[in-house]
């Protein structure tokens, strides 16, 4: 497939009577050894003996750290081969889908360390960016608003096709509902949805497009542009097309074939379902899992499996897309409280116990808080210690999305449960999804096994949607058994170790160039604020320049003020490549004006040294200095310079 | 301190307020306003002072009501007392006795799925229960594409398609699928069960007007649930039944002088019955009366028709007088994941708008390449489509008009062969559906004990959030028999015969053969 052919395109048949007899040979039954042999064998040729041809990784760290320290002095035994150009080449491309580790000391262990989780300050920039963003969005609701006017009265466009009522049939969208992405979001289109091709690992290859209409069409001019990848969930870095998992995938596909081609609850289940099913309630710590094809429908389907009417779901109010669905489809009452605030939380589970169901008064059946571990526009993590708090007080049932947060954080990957040292048996159901740090496919779901049984039993997308093809399940199984040591050992943990290193190292880095950040310090997800609408498309296009694709949000995805690009950070990265994007942040944020933070949110000169920071405010005053503090805006050279010392102790 | 002094202050701060309020601009033309209109009118400035506090009010106050009127407002104490009592239920409720059973049963296969295929307890028995209808699943070749995708683009694509989550094979798959069909163009989802429940929520809204059939299959229930638009059912695949309710939405419209989006939807091939619609007359129809339709081809696409192009190509129906096809890659395809195809304003409608789509990762490159190469093989060699039909034929022969218990729903052309006790049966022994399924269930396993893995149609979802209304709908428990074209036919013959002994065996037994009083 390196040839993408056009759409539309088809391929001359091949000669016939050959393919036919193709897809009637069936395995041979001594092929089926069981999975678990399978990645034994796996692992047995790839990980000890180290030829040119199963060195899949740029680096296999071949130290034996152990979980909890990151081990920083020892030194990675090189095995000296003089590289042919074949294999330089094949280095490459390696290198371009997971970076070489550049220095064993880049390295962090992810972990909250006891004091209560507290909200992120928030910065805000000048009342002059607030202002202008304001006026922004009410110049282009305005002349959205003349344009289709006049374009609805008198253009012949294809644009405005759908919107009219015509030959008796009502307009297809209203132009309420399409408003935003006809008048706002086209005018940058061009910033989403960029095709790419191949392994979206450290880098992703861009194809290049150029619209002649305004962002309507895009024409693909043939050619590809290698970015460095700020922009997908890999944040473990297995989006890898060569290494022990895709191997293992490769294998599997020969011996299982292409699809399970059925239903879970009809002839979908495998030996392999199975032990996959084990090995997630294993690694997230819980007795029993499912798995499903689709992250999305985890969530839309188990929640009609748990709460029907009479029952109350209180969801965060920045929960996802999935979730609103699935607590909808069910029939509880929602409600939904603050982001992450536990007083309003309170507030709301005593007003909902007290009153009751409406109108009956009839005390609920079921309370169900719904959360994500972390949050993919905010950054934030949820506060689980202080909701846990809460349910021993109010016997709600929790249920966690761990979408974005399993396999990025906790010293063990595991998830929020991990981070923050809490068993995961407090929480009632851990969901997640397999899309983001598995480089697979779906979701699952974890919980005591009597819970999964009846959930088995009463799951639609178990009954009647697809079970997960051979390939993903594969990858998963194999991905999971790196991170938890089984295969390749101490690889797992480098993965872990470098995301959150290189988390902590951009985030520290992009407030000392004073930019507003979103989130948690050890938060794999980085959103920086821009602002102006206009800023969206101008910061994605000046980092495409230099070559670094990344998301860009605005209205409706985020409140109208404050769009941002988000960076996703992946232990694919190395410190180099998050000294590239800093560099670019700090020629970009010089161009777009986005050096704005006011220091209240970190980025700081450090302290002098011997002034611990407790008694930061008591230095502060007995040195005179009482003024407010200074915005951080540091060089580059200064911010490498300090960064990989200063990412692994507090930030400030 | 005494009166003067705060009465001094009291001045002094008065005088402050109105030089600060005075160099405020504007302040002066205020006041003029205000004098004015006061001398002129007093009672207009009464109201407008009362409008003012009003709107400030209204400003100030929640944007939502917080508490209903019946509210009952209580002291922490009592509401800390009602905390200790309030005992929620289990999560869960405990598995009922036939599930765990049900879940006992549910077959574990060993290696890969196909005509044959090895269980957990070392058994290999014949597989009439995959929707591998031609058997793609061992095609070396497509396997052979699938291993080159992977070797280039990894697994899975690791973000939502509008945040690079599109692949230029995505591109190409959508590309196929759209002049395979016929269509304008084509939108690749990465699950079939969960895309029509996003499409029709992207489309209708609160006020549209949706017809649907009365034997929907769950997903487009959902669908229909999650669109909060206005559901009229018709009797199920009666065309003049569509008509009057067609007709009498279009008559209220006129009346009222509104037009809303109006939709039928309906299935290809249904997945509870396994019968056909009536395309040419649904068409004819929906253009009579200026609605929309929405096809789930699920179960019909690459299985009727010369090419497997579905309902459009079996019923002789340009594919574009269909204005959304839905259908599965994840079937007789064996890829994964289902698409939508359309008019590009349809199609681009959704990128943004479909939950499904927008708001979940891609599907992996190499199902989508998977996709593609099937789509080819059943362009290039419809004699597999032949071949699978000829077995349809001879299993048929085995049961439909042999069995004393059972009789087929299915369509003549659909693999999936729905076998649902015959109405003497039922009445005569007074079955209710769990009394059917608890028969099918020994049917199951009865015929897996002599070699043949054939299942039952899930009703559970579907009936459980019908609840009573499933006396109107009635939806039937059924035994379901997938065809392959993978086996011979005298195998089929004899899997056929396996499956009509068991029935009988089951219905025979001592124990099933009264009827039961619990109904
Ligand atoms: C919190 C959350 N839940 C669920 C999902 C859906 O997962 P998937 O992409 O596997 O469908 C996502 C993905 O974006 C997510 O962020």
């Amino acid at each position: 497939m390196s040839q993408p052919e056009r759409p539309g395109e088809r391929r001359p048949s091949q000669s016939r009577g050959n393919r036919l007899s193709q897809f009637f040979s069936s395995p041979k039954s001594k092929d089926q050894v069981s999975a678990q042999q399978a990645l034994m064998a796996m692992q047995n040729n790839s990980a000890p003996i180290i030829t040119a041809a199963s060195l899949s990784l740029p680096s296999i760290s071949l130290s034996t750290a152990t979980a909890g320290e990151p081990n920083g002095d020892e030194i990675a035994t090189t095995l000296y081969q003089p590289p042919s150009s074949a294999e330089t080449d094949r280095q490459k491309r390696l290198d371009a889908q997971f970076g070489p580790l550049i220095d064993p000391a880049h390295r962090y262990v992810s972990k909250h360390h006891g004091e209560p989780l507290r909200a992120p300050i928030i910065d805000e920039p000048p009342y002059y960016y607030v202002l202008t963003t304001y006026i922004s969005y009410l110049l282009l609701l305005a002349l959205g608003h003349i344009r289709d006017f006049f374009g609805k009265r008198f253009s012949k466009k294809p644009l405005y096709r759908t919107l009219r009522a015509a030959n008796g049939y009502a307009p297809l969208n209203d132009d309420f509902d399409s408003f935003y992405t006809r008048r706002l979001k086209l005018r940058i289109d061009d910033v989403f949805a960029r095709t790419s091709t191949g392994v979206p690992g450290r880098f992703i290859s861009l194809l290049d497009r150029v619209s002649d209409n305004f962002n309507e069409t895009y024409n693909y001019t043939g050619t590809n542009t290698e970015t460095l990848n700020m922009s997908s969930y890999n944040y473990l870095g297995f989006a890898q097309s060569e290494g022990p998992c895709a191997n293992a995938v490769e294998q599997c596909v020969r011996r299982n074939g292409l699809s399970f081609c059925s239903s879970r609850a009809d002839a979908g289940t495998s030996d392999l379902v199975c032990e996959v099913e084990r090995e997630i309630a294993t690694f997230v710590g819980k007795p029993s899992a499912m798995v499903f094809s689709m992250g999305f429908v985890t969530n839309a389907s188990s929640f009609p499996a748990l709460v029907s009417k009479g029952c109350l779901i209180l969801s965060d109010e920045l929960n996802h897309a999935s979730i609103r669905l699935g607590a909808r489809l069910s029939g509880a009452v929602i409600r939904s409280f603050s982001h992450n605030d536990m007083m309003d939380l309170e507030k709301r589970l005593r007003e909902a116990i007290a009153q009751g169901q409406p109108r009956t008064h009839r005390p609920w059946k079921k309370i169900l808080v719904a959360v994500e571990g972390l949050y993919s526009m905010e950054g934030t993590m949820c506060d689980l210690p202080g909701i846990l708090n809460l349910k021993d007080t109010y016997k709600f049932s929790l249920y966690v999305d761990e979408a974005h947060s399993v396999g990025a954080l906790g010293p063990r990957g595991r998830g929020v449960c991990d981070y923050f040292g809490i068993d995961p048996s407090r929480v009632d159901v851990l969901m997640g999804t397999l899309t983001k740090s598995f480089g697979a496919n779906g979701g699952y779901v974890a919980a005591e096994k009597h819970i999964i049984d009846k959930l088995k039993s009463c799951n639609a997308a178990t009954m009647l949607g697809e079970s997960p093809t051979p390939a993903v399940l594969m990858q998963i199984l194999a991905s999971l058994r790196i991170i938890t040591g089984e295969m390749v050992p101490g690889e797992g943990e480098e993965r872990l170790q470098r995301i959150a290193f290189n988390s902590r190292y951009l985030r520290l880095g992009l407030k000392r160039l004073g930019m507003i950040v979103y989130g948690h310090d050890d938060s794999p997800i980085i959103p920086v604020t821009l602002y102006n609408p206009a800023k969206i498309s101008a910061f994605s296009h000046e980092m495409l320049k230099r070559k670094i694709s990344v998301v860009v949000v605005g209205y409706p995805a985020t409140p109208l003020i404050s769009s941002r690009a988000r960076f996703c950070v992946s232990a694919a990265h190395n410190k180099d490549d998050m000294d590239r994007l800093l560099a670019a942040c700090d020629e970009v944020g010089d161009i777009l004006q986005l050096k704005f933070s006011t220091g209240i949110a970190g980025g700081l000169k450090p302290l002098p040294d011997g002034v611990p920071a407790e008694n930061e405010k008591s230095w502060r005053e007995t040195n005179g200095r009482t003024a407010a503090i200074d915005p951080p805006r540091w060089t580059l050279e200064d911010i490498i310079a300090h960064g990989a010392a200063d990412a692994k102790v507090r930030l400030r | 301190m005494d009166i003067q002094e705060a009465q001094a202050y009291l001045q002094d701060s008065l005088h402050e307020i109105s030089q600060a309020f005075q160099k405020v601009p504007g302040s002066s033309v205020l006041i003029r306003y205000i004098q004015s209109s006061y001398q002129n009118d007093p009672v207009r400035s009464f109201i407008e002072l009362i409008l003012v506090i009003f709107f400030v009010r209204y400003l100030l106050s929640p944007s939502y009501a917080t508490h209903g009127p019946n509210y009952v407002k209580l002291r922490e104490d009592e509401i800390d007392e009602l905390v200790k009592e309030w005992e929620p239920e289990p999560l869960v409720g405990e598995q009922t006795a036939f599930e765990e059973i049900e879940a006992e049963k549910v077959p574990v296969i060993v290696g890969p799925t196909g005509p044959k295929v090895k269980l957990l307890n070392g058994r290999t028995v014949t597989n009439l229960a995959s929707y591998n209808f031609y058997n793609l699943n061992a095609s070396e070749s497509i396997k052979e594409k699938a291993i080159q995708t992977l070797r280039t683009y990894g697994v899975g694509p690791c973000g939502p398609p509008q945040f690079y989550g599109t692949q230029d094979v995505h591109m190409t798959t959508e590309g196929d699928i759209a002049s395979f069909l016929g269509t304008q163009s084509s939108i690749v989802y990465a699950h079939a069960f969960s895309t029509i429940t996003s499409v029709i929520p992207c489309f209708c809204k609160r006020g549209d007007v949706i017809v649907a059939d009365r034997m929907v299959n769950y997903s487009i229930r959902k669908g229909l649930e999650a669109s909060r638009s206005t559901i009229r059912w018709y009797k199920h695949n009666d065309m003049e039944d569509l008509e009057q309710v067609m007709r009498k939405v279009a008559q209220e419209q006129a009346k009222k002088r509104i037009l809303t989006r109006r939709f039928i939807v309906t299935e290809g091939i249904f997945e509870m019955v396994g019968d056909c619609s009536d395309l040419p007359t649904l068409i004819e129809l929906k253009e009579k009366y200026k609605f929309r339709l929405a096809l789930d081809e699920t179960w019909s696409f690459g299985v009727l028709g010369r090419n497997g192009r579905g309902l459009t190509e079996a019923q002789n129906v340009d594919a574009e007088a269909v204005d959304m096809i839905l259908g599965s890659l994840s079937g007789p395809l064996c890829a994964a994941g289902g698409f939508c195809a359309g008019s590009k304003d349809v199609v681009e409608h959704q990128r943004i708008n479909a939950a499904a789509y927008t708001y979940s990762a891609a599907l992996p490159a190499m199902s989508a390449v998977t996709a593609s190469e099937t789509l080819n093989v059943l362009q290039c060699n419809p004699e597999i489509l032949i071949q699978c039909r000829e077995n349809i034929r001879a299993m048929r022969a085995q049961l439909d008009p042999r069995s004393d218990w059972v009789k087929c729903t299915s369509d003549a052309e659909n693999p999936v062969m729905l076998l649902v006790l015959k109405p003497e049966v039922v009445q005569q022994r007074q079955l209710s559906v769990a009394d059917q399924e608890r028969l099918f269930l020994d049917c199951v396993e009865e015929t897996l004990a002599n070699g043949v893995l054939i299942t039952r149609l899930k009703t559970t979802p579907l009936i459980s959030s019908l609840g009573a209304q499933n006396a109107e709908v009635n939806i039937q428990p059924a035994l379901k028999v997938c065809i392959t074209s993978g086996l011979s036919k005298k195998e089929i013959e004899k899997a056929g015969v396996t499956i009509r002994h068991a029935i009988t065996k089951v219905m025979t037994r001592k124990t099933n053969r009264q009827p039961t009083l619990a109904g």
